[in-house]
């Protein structure tokens, strides 16, 4: 059994079949090819398959595929506007060092963006608070905290939403 | 970047892997999906122990989607899973080294012992058939800690191993301690449990293994952090193939700890199928599979007395340790809590007489293995926590306790068999106390206890042994391996440069920080120069990345690689200027005649090396590629302060950690900037041992209780502080780039500052026994038995 989703992945207009079952995960890493996506746990804890769903963090191993019919979602991919300029929050990320291995920073960065979108001035504790959902087991969350603050600094109002949203 | 080049060592370069994890266009196992790839799930045990009356697959085998469906009895041919250090017992006799085999043959020995494997055309496909694998279980009474495990009559878990010993082995003189202990001034005892961890990369373990029948030839993507190592234990050891068959690349690999240098059955049971299925076969594992069966860390209960004398000074050390090995040997597991354990009891004191008893143990556990700092975290426990014991029970300041005892003079042979080169113990407490402000401390407990909190200031002094190590000296110890560490520089006849290493980078920075040194020696751009590593179709050799090895071993490598690079080109460019050898200098990318402005650049040199129209063709070989095999002569030492302060709120069992300042002695630095990440990470780990982190088993079933991050507590952002770091540097003195390692010293550290906080913040209520974690349930309990309200 099958059925046709269609919504919007990154700006473009998207439809595909998949199995009822599909987690929105799966769909955009092994029909999307968005790799970028990624899975480190199976109990919703550990952040790095957040994306953006209609303009809300979410975790995408939480979500049925079908679930996201006729919306937008917004992955790490689609940050870039394809011309290797990296969007500001991902340029504080790299002037911070605030990603080692790389792994939960998709899912960190993307959490970064909702954050400054509903608290465009965090302090730090609101920022550790808020980032609760995503788990780095590399940097101690030191200078993604230092990232997060700079990021929000350097953006402008509104411009978390660029990039097909 | 390019004007100044050898002011490159010691800058903060922003990483060249960045862009690629920045941009969700990294390569990590799972993102790759091979033409007509097919999927594998593990069939795992869910007893702790078990005897397999039988396994029937018949069902499974007919499944929809099935290509295979293999069995421990279906691996014929296959040997089981080799540890790489054999331990001598203190009875002369070698360690009991039960068989390990790819899947479980007999009996399971623990909850997540692979019991089959499934192979089909989806990943559903495999699950549901795996539902229908018959598997006759006669379960068997389970034993998961050491002391109920060395107790008469506890369940066995192997008959090769009789009252589930693996070892009993000792390091140091025991009649100079017991004769250093008769003539104390004071003895101070100590009991302590080091907690058991679950490594947890975010990454979870991965593996991709296909044959190419045309050429009888395997490929494996693994996630690993020493891939030769890795081939050459399946290989030689498990497979019986042909090393030249098989080719290993672990591509970007999502942290490690430890937890990924082992070879695991899963990835070899992957390609002792491949061959059977004729299909690429892939196996993620879900989180719960890298719970119960990635090699855990830690897990050791010790009693320790230190003797001191009436002035303070330590007369003695005598500890004894039981180790938790798991149910089987994992590839490094004998060593871990003696050759790496043992030989730090000295810590950074002059303390004349150790000696250390060490007995490991079989339990109905996952295998137990080297866990970041591996054995030194959890001899600095030992040694931090009963030197702070020893200062509350004598009076004397925890800082002056610890001065009173550094060793100062170096070169310093340890009792415990270690050669210490070189350190300035004083200087990085003194800066660590600085940062911490401890002037400040009594006015913050005083202004804490009004409202009513109860706030604790610990110190850990720490030292490492990185680096590993003299080969013929580990050799001598066990190791059933070498230790060294393979580069080759290959320039390219336009003058940039590859760089292949057999260091592994899962986080660590080394495309930037080996390019850094390449770029200095070369006097080149750092956009010249590549880092290729991870994969042994490409890396001439490598023993991979752990123990803080990779910049000390794996970049003297590419330094003495890069010597020979530079003799070549005097040589070359002897030629070309028509001057002496001897009279050739090389900086800042350029050869010249000494005394002269006739020079030729690197460049030059490189193009005429590969177009060798100009050229000593009689005397010299083309080209431009020199490969290296670095053996260190020592072990490096890192050591530091670290100073951790907590408050805790009595009333909910809450302790924060209010301050955490470290400074550390890496040697010299190459990236400050990656230096610091990678303390602020493993002293993120560390506190996260110590105050949250935790594995258990049930006691009587063996099931594993934190067998998912909702239930066992992995630090979070709003878990930690930000944290305060700063180095000083004694250079190493056996290495050229004076470099010591930095990338376990906070998981070192951490635990015993903030336990010794904690016991600190105890010290009011009259609490003077305390284990990790110090979660809020155990510390409110603890609190509440002292002082019953």
């Amino acid at each position: 059994m099958s059925a046709t989703l269609s919504l919007t992945v990154n700006g473009k207009a998207v439809s595909a079949s998949v199995d009822p079952r599909t987690l929105l995960v799966e769909f955009l890493r092994d029909q999307m090819g968005l790799t970028g996506v990624h899975v480190g746990c199976d109990t919703a804890q550990c952040g790095a398959c957040t994306v953006h769903l209609d303009g809300r963090a979410i975790k995408a191993c939480n979500v049925l595929a079908l679930q996201a019919a006729g919306a937008s979602v917004l992955t790490i991919e689609g940050l870039t506007n394809g011309d290797g300029a990296l969007h500001r929050m991902q340029a504080a990320f790299r002037e911070c060092h605030a990603l080692q291995c790389g792994f939960c920073t998709p899912g960190m960065v993307m959490s970064a963006l909702d954050l400054c979108a509903r608290h465009p001035h965090a302090d730090e504790a609101t920022i550790r608070a808020q980032l609760d959902g995503n788990i780095c087991r590399c940097t101690g969350y030191h200078n993604i905290v230092k990232a997060v603050k700079q990021g929000a600094a350097a953006m402008g109002e509104g411009e978390v939403r660029h990039g097909g949203e | 970047m390019g004007a100044n080049e050898p002011g490159l060592i010691g800058q903060s370069v922003l990483r060249k892997e960045d862009a690629r994890f920045l941009t969700g266009t990294g390569q990590f196992t799972d993102d790759i999906t091979l033409p007509r790839q097919t999927y594998a799930f593990f069939l795992r045990s869910p007893h702790a122990h078990a005897r397999l009356r039988g396994v029937d697959s018949a069902k499974a085998q007919a499944a929809p989607g099935v290509l295979g469906v293999y069995t421990g009895a279906d691996l014929t041919g296959v040997n089981g899973l080799p540890c790489g250090w054999l331990i001598t017992g203190t009875d002369g006799k070698p360690m009991n080294e039960p068989p390990h085999p790819v899947l479980a043959q007999g009996k399971v020995r623990y909850v997540g012992d692979p019991v089959a494997v499934v192979v089909a055309e989806s990943l559903v496909q495999a699950k549901d058939a795996a539902e229908l694998i018959d598997v006759d279980y006669d379960v068997l009474p389970a034993v998961v800690n050491v002391v109920d495990a060395l107790k008469p009559g506890a369940p066995q878990v192997h008959d090769e191993a009789p009252g589930n010993r693996c070892y009993t082995w000792a390091l140091g003189d025991k009649s100079a301690v017991d004769a250093a202990f008769a003539r104390a001034a004071h003895v101070t005892k100590i009991d302590i449990v080091n907690n058991r961890l679950i490594p947890n990369a975010i990454e979870p373990r991965a593996a991709n293994a296909s044959h190419n029948a045309a050429d009888d030839a395997y490929t494996l993507y693994v996630t690993s952090q020493n891939p030769h190592v890795e081939r050459l234990l399946m290989t030689a050891f498990v497979l019986g193939l042909p090393e030249h068959k098989v080719r290993v690349i672990a591509p970007d690999v999502g942290g490690g700890f430890g937890s990924k240098i082992y070879l695991y059955p899963e990835e070899t049971a992957l390609v002792w199928a491949s061959k059977h299925v004729h299909r690429p076969i892939k196996w993620v594992a879900e989180r719960s599979e890298s719970f119960l069966a990635d090699a855990h860390g830690r897990d050791h209960v010790t009693h320790a007395e230190l003797a001191l004398d009436k002035n303070g000074k330590f007369l003695a050390l005598r500890v004894q340790t039981t180790a938790n090995m798991g149910a089987y040997l994992s590839t490094f597991a004998s060593c871990i809590p003696t050759i790496l354990y043992a030989t730090l009891l000295a810590g950074q004191y002059t303390t004349p007489a150790i000696f250390c008893e060490v007995t490991a143990v079989f339990t109905n556990t996952a295998p137990v293995d080297a866990y970041r700092g591996a054995g030194r975290p959890e001899a600095t426990y030992v040694v931090e926590r009963i030197v702070h014991q020893a200062a509350v029970e004598t009076g004397i300041a925890q800082d002056e306790l610890r001065r009173r005892n550094f060793i100062r003079t170096f070169p310093y042979q340890t009792p415990v068999a270690l050669n210490y080169d070189i350190g300035d113990y004083d200087a990085c407490l003194d800066e660590a106390m600085r940062m911490a402000d401890v002037k400040g401390f009594t006015a913050r407990k005083a202004e804490a206890a009004k409202r009513g909190k109860l706030r604790g200031l610990g110190y850990a002094s720490y030292i490492e042994a990185c680096g590993l190590a003299p080969s013929n000296i580990a050799g001598a110890l066990g190791a059933r391996a070498g230790l060294f560490e393979a580069g080759e520089v290959r320039v390219h006849p336009t003058g940039s440069v590859s760089v292949f290493t057999g260091s592994h980078s899962h986080g660590q920075g080394h495309e930037t920080t080996f390019a850094q040194v390449v770029a200095a020696r070369l006097g080149i751009p750092l956009a010249n120069v590549d880092i290729v590593h991870g994969d042994t179709g490409r890396v001439p050799f490598g023993m991979g990345t752990y123990g803080s090895r990779s910049l000390s071993v794996g970049g003297t490598a590419i330094v003495k690689a890069l010597d020979k690079i530079v003799a070549k080109g005097r040589k070359i460019a002897a030629h070309l200027l028509e001057a002496a050898e001897s009279d050739i200098e090389f900086s800042d990318g350029k050869f010249s005649v000494a005394g002269t402005d006739r020079s030729k650049t690197f460049g030059e040199i490189a193009l005429t090396a590969y177009v060798p129209h100009n050229y000593p063709l009689g005397t010299l070989e083309p080209g431009l590629d020199e490969t290296a095999f670095y053996d260190p002569t020592n072990f490096t030492f890192p050591a530091g302060t670290h100073i951790c302060e907590v408050e805790i709120d009595p009333d909910t069992g809450v302790v924060r950690v209010e301050r955490f300042s470290a400074c550390d002695d890496f040697g010299n630095i190459i990236n400050p900037m990656i230096v610091e990440g990678q303390v602020h990470g493993g002293v993120a780990q560390g506190i996260g041992q110590a105050l949250m982190e935790s594995c258990v088993y049930d006691r009587d079933s063996g099931q594993l209780l934190t067998g998912s991050m909702m239930d066992y507590a992995m630090p979070r952002a709003d878990d930690l502080p930000s944290f305060q770091v700063s180095t000083k540097v004694t250079p190493c003195t056996h290495n050229p780039l004076g470099a010591k390692g930095c990338g376990e010293a906070g998981a070192i550290g951490a635990p015993a500052a903030l336990m010794n906080a904690v016991m600190d913040a105890f010290a009011a209520r009259g609490i003077v026994h305390f284990d990790m974690p110090a979660s809020p349930h155990r510390v409110w309990s603890a609190l509440r038995a002292a002082q019953p309200n």
